[in-house]
């Protein structure tokens, strides 16, 4: 048997501990999927898999148990699928019915965000959606991902890009009964932002993460919903060298900023990339580089606006399993 | 005598009664739901017609709109004190049967409990007019025919949208505005005469059977004491005094009234530490009482309207029209 395995890998397609057997990963961007689909799903885990798929950790299906031999009619059968959620929201694919064009940018993966649930500060897929259409497809190991508060139940603390909603609150004195709901939430589930100065409430813009919590527990609608932002945290990552909680590079930045973060991230990334390796994870480009390098690559033509925060280092925390660097010899 | 309206003369009806009058009505508040892209149907001044949301009801009830939320009574410095000034404007609502019923209800209390009416409501109230917005279908939450709110004459004028036309019973003209931008025509205003939940009221609680009545610990372990019910409620009446002694020089200062609630912490707070109502299920009781038995021994009407705002409104799904319909069915079946 021969097999290129580099071309089938970034075709989608996995190699895997049986030697015959390949596993066919497929992407749903922003994690929402229309149960049309699902009986393509069915029919190839049925026909040419073991009957199951795998739900991934990134919100996709992996098919296993699918021999090599398949992946071209597969590929084929995948046109539908791959003109609904990719070629259809503005992902440009030169040829659908050839299968994924690339693998290493991975799913943007999203909670299910304002669509149901009642913290979420905007529709997380579409924004999915749209960054998916910037940066998919693509080479690089990347893995962005969209959570709707920052209750962040997607985890993006743990991506090379995690992009959180934040909402302005807004605050209308005379509604305010000075009830308080607000102010012993926010200290209890959230920073603590807000005071009451005679009677009536005081926020203090430093602490607010903008969560809207106080917007949620407010009876008066004295505290309503401004604008939308974003907090932008960058470079989490598991792995066996150091994992790491991303440390937050922006705050309060607006849709666009976050969008063109997206696109240059990828400019970076080709300019300081090591390619004596085979592949090397944007984090480790960062750690090379230094912070100032990659903040200006990351800022080029971006109008940060007048709400927006930018870190001026990035705090990191996590173990080194590198026994020479974190641990003596007793 | 009833008139018709295009929306075009309605909208010059208004933009005449705005000249002396502020015009509240019920609209769409874009974005201002409690949750991110909601939009929240509330009050607010209106200048065309169209802007009225006829189709669902208010979130919040028209109380608001002459019994302010907060409200600066006085202010002071020193030894001297200025009262604080009211617009002198009209002011007209446009609500329904039950809200008017409800008004009637906060008169009660406000100017009629007591040996002087309380000047700050009578003051905005002297100046309210009412324009009732038909009720052609109950909405979920309605209750108002088992109440008894479901109807009213007491209104300046009534309207409802009707293929392309406002169409209004005139009582009261205003400044004889309504005649002039109107074409006559025959209108009565319609009002419900049934809602998709019917209440049994019970008619004659017995207060000692009923204070200990284990429903009240159910509801407690419910309820989060937010107090949304008595904000959204159109004939909740009770407020707080704020004495504010301002920050730049606390000589000076003001005082305000605003809006409480029973439910909230505090409400029953006495000098020295006692509470009244210290837990959640007692003050449902409290206010449950005070809707549907106590108000009524005072003023011979039931406090509740039947609104059904608080059932809307409530986090925890606690419906105020079951608990209701519990104690009266309870009520019944307990005489046998």
């Amino acid at each position: 048997m021969t097999i290129n395995t580099k071309r089938v890998m970034k075709n989608a397609w996995r190699i895997t501990r049986d030697r015959n057997l390949t596993c066919l990963r497929i992407r749903v961007p922003g994690g929402y999927l229309p149960v049309k689909l699902l009986p393509l799903i069915q029919e190839i885990a049925e026909r040419f898999g073991n009957g199951a798929v795998h739900i991934t950790t990134r919100q996709g299906f992996e098919i296993p148990g699918i021999a090599f031999e398949h992946m071209t009619e597969i590929n084929a059968l995948l046109t539908p699928l791959i003109e609904e959620l990719e070629v259809k929201i503005g992902v440009t694919i030169d040829q659908p019915d050839q299968g994924y064009p690339s693998a290493g940018t991975r799913n943007v993966v999203a909670c299910i965000g304002n669509k149901v649930c009642t913290n979420a500060v905007f529709d997380t897929t579409a924004l999915a959606k749209d960054i998916e259409k910037i940066i998919y497809p693509n080479n690089p190991h990347v893995k962005i991902a969209v959570t709707g508060c920052p209750n962040d139940c997607v985890k993006v603390h743990m991506h090379d890009i995690g992009i959180l909603g934040q909402v302005e609150p807004l605050y209308d004195a005379q509604r305010c009964i000075g009830c308080q709901a607000c102010i012993n939430n926010c200290h209890k589930v959230s920073t603590g932002a807000l005071t009451l100065v005679n009677y009536k409430v005081k926020r203090d813009a430093s602490r607010c993460i903008g969560c809207g919590e106080c917007v949620l527990k407010c009876p008066t609608a004295a505290w309503t919903r401004g604008g939308k932002y974003y907090r932008v945290v960058i470079m989490g990552r598991t792995g066996k060298k150091n994992p790491r909680v991303a440390a937050t590079f922006l705050e309060w930045a607006e849709r666009e900023v976050v969008l063109k973060l997206c696109a240059n991230l990828y400019v970076y990334i080709d300019k300081h990339i090591d390619r004596s390796l085979p592949k090397e994870h944007v984090g480790y480009i960062v750690d090379r580089t230094g912070y100032p390098i990659f903040k200006e690559e990351m800022l080029k033509n971006v109008d940060l606006g007048s709400k927006a925060q930018l870190a001026s280092i990035l705090n990191f925390a996590g173990p080194m399993y590198d026994n020479h660097v974190s641990f003596l010899n007793t | 005598m009833g008139y018709k309206y295009t929306a075009a003369a309605f909208n010059q009806l208004l933009e005449n009664l705005r000249k002396k009058h502020r015009v509240y009505a019920p609209i769409l508040l874009k974005g201002k739901g409690k949750f991110s892209d909601a939009d929240l149907v509330g009050y607010d001044e209106i200048a065309r017609v169209e802007e009225v949301v006829f189709n669902q009801k208010s979130y919040f009830s028209p109380k608001e709109t002459f019994y302010p939320i907060t409200q600066t009574l006085f202010y002071f410095a020193g030894d001297e004190f200025k009262e604080s000034v009211v617009d002198e404007k009209g002011i007209i609502v446009f609500l329904r049967a039950c809200d008017i019923q409800a008004v009637e209800r906060l008169d009660k209390i406000m100017l009629e409990n007591g040996l002087s009416p309380d000047y700050y409501y009578e003051r905005l109230r002297k100046h309210l007019k009412f324009i009732v917005m038909d009720c052609q279908e109950s909405f979920d939450s309605c209750f108002c025919v088992s109440m008894g709110t479901n109807t009213t004459k007491n209104y300046s004028a009534s309207v409802r949208y009707e293929n392309g036309l406002y169409l209004s019973d005139v009582k009261i003209d205003i400044d004889g505005l309504f005649a002039l931008y109107g074409e006559q025509f025959e209108v009565s205003p319609q009002f419900v005469e049934t809602n998709k939940q019917m209440v049994q009221v019970p008619q004659n609680l017995n207060l000692e059977s009923v204070a200990i009545n284990p429903i009240w610990e159910e509801y407690g372990a419910r309820c989060i004491a937010c107090g949304r019910c008595t904000v959204v409620c159109p004939s909740c009446s009770c407020y707080t005094m704020q004495d504010i002694f301002y920050e730049d020089n606390p000589k000076c200062g003001e005082r305000r009234r605003v809006w409480a609630s029973c439910h909230i912490d505090g409400f029953t707070d006495m000098a020295g530490g006692h509470s009244f109502r210290r837990t959640n299920g007692e003050r449902m009781r409290f206010k449950v009482m005070h809707k549907i038995n106590d108000f009524k021994q005072r003023f011979g009407v039931h406090m509740c309207v039947g609104c059904g705002r608080c059932d809307n409104a409530c986090p925890e799904y606690i419906s105020l029209a079951h608990c209701i319909d519990r104690l009266g069915k309870e009520e019944v079946g307990n005489c046998g």
